[in-house]
């Protein structure tokens, strides 16, 4: 299973992971911060990290 | 490691949330590290504005310069050192309006570096006034009845002006885009890159387009690729953003020009 980090910092809670990622894998606490809700339906192809506009978000595994 | 590139201190950087830039800026480094290329042997040059701001970020060697004048400045820098990999980075107020006349000589000198314009469709580090960019109706606060002028075709100025690599994405795309950085990378000589990218703080509230979100996915909407707007008329394209590479062939830069003028007046000493 991948593991998906958020850097909390450096995450301005703009919403564009959680929006475009393809698998849903993201959902918004009240604050807009994006957590990593299902990451065993992640299919690994980084794009949350690649659109990630603030170096946030990392994919592993 | 990408990481190896910033400088993890300063962040959180201070762009807006949802601002495009650091999709930029993380698809430049990203290229950078896959090419192996070393602190030392890269100049990152900036301008003013937003994107401006960029080489705050990086650990390789920078030069933040003035207003419109990052390619000047890169020009200097190459042709002191024409083994330096230069990378110069613009917006859209600084690379094609304020420095609209040095993208055009660059491009046509065809200065051996990779020029990367940001394009958020207006001023946004001053409030969000419209720009060399701005579309035909779009809000903006100089604007505020719709824009009455005819926006630039960036990517079109550039071709004409000689440069041998064209090329526009988006923020959206961003796996087009990091082949496009890296196509600009491998070419010698000037190659451009114009990346369409959201400023959801005021192009994107001025005109009502929502969110990060949902302006990502406005680009999304109107984003259409070179081969498909081949077949379309002019006013079907009004507004759209049309993406790939519009020129790609070789040419001699410009340090390689220059060095064979100097080993010629050498008396061929160097031959």
């Amino acid at each position: 299973m991948k593991t998906i980090t958020i850097n909390e910092t450096w995450c301005k809670k703009c919403g564009i992971c959680a929006a475009f990622c393809p698998k849903k894998v993201f959902d918004r606490d009240e604050d807009g911060k994006p957590l990593a809700v299902r990451p065993e339906d992640c299919i690994g192809c980084r794009l949350c990290e690649m659109r990630c506009p603030d170096f946030a978000v990392t994919v592993e595994g | 490691m990408i990481k190896d590139y910033l400088f993890e201190e300063k962040l959180p950087l201070f762009w807006c949330a949802g601002c495009g830039n650091g999709i930029v800026l993380q698809a430049i480094l990203r290229n950078i590290d896959k090419r192996g290329f070393t602190r030392e042997n890269i100049v990152i040059t900036t301008g003013i504005g937003c994107w401006g701001k960029a080489d705050d970020y990086v650990t390789t060697n920078s030069f933040h310069g003035t207003h419109g004048r990052a390619l000047p400045f890169s020009t200097g820098i190459k042709l002191a050192n024409p083994s330096l990999n230069v990378f110069t980075l613009m917006g859209d107020g600084d690379g094609i309006t304020i420095g609209g006349n040095h993208l055009i000589h660059a491009a046509r000198r065809n200065v051996d570096l990779v020029a990367i314009m940001v394009n958020n469709l207006n001023y946004g580090m001053t409030g969000g006034q419209y720009s060399g960019t701005t579309p035909k109706h779009a809000i903006t606060k100089t604007s505020p009845y719709g824009h009455v002028e005819n926006g630039f075709d960036v990517c079109k100025v550039v071709q004409a002006a000689g440069a041998p690599f064209v090329a526009r994405g988006t923020v959206y795309d961003v796996v087009q885009l990091d082949r496009l950085i890296s196509k600009a990378i491998d070419h010698k000589g000037f190659s451009f890159v114009e990346v369409i990218s959201p400023c959801p703080t005021h192009f994107g509230r001025s005109n009502k387009l929502g969110d990060a979100p949902k302006m990502m996915q406005w680009i999304k909407d109107n984003t259409i690729s070179r081969e498909k707007a081949a077949g379309m008329t002019s006013d079907e394209l009004q507004g759209k953003f049309v993406t790939g590479i519009f020129e790609e062939r070789e040419q001699e830069d410009y340090s390689t020009a220059y060095q064979k003028v100097i080993d010629s007046l050498r008396g061929g000493e160097n031959e």
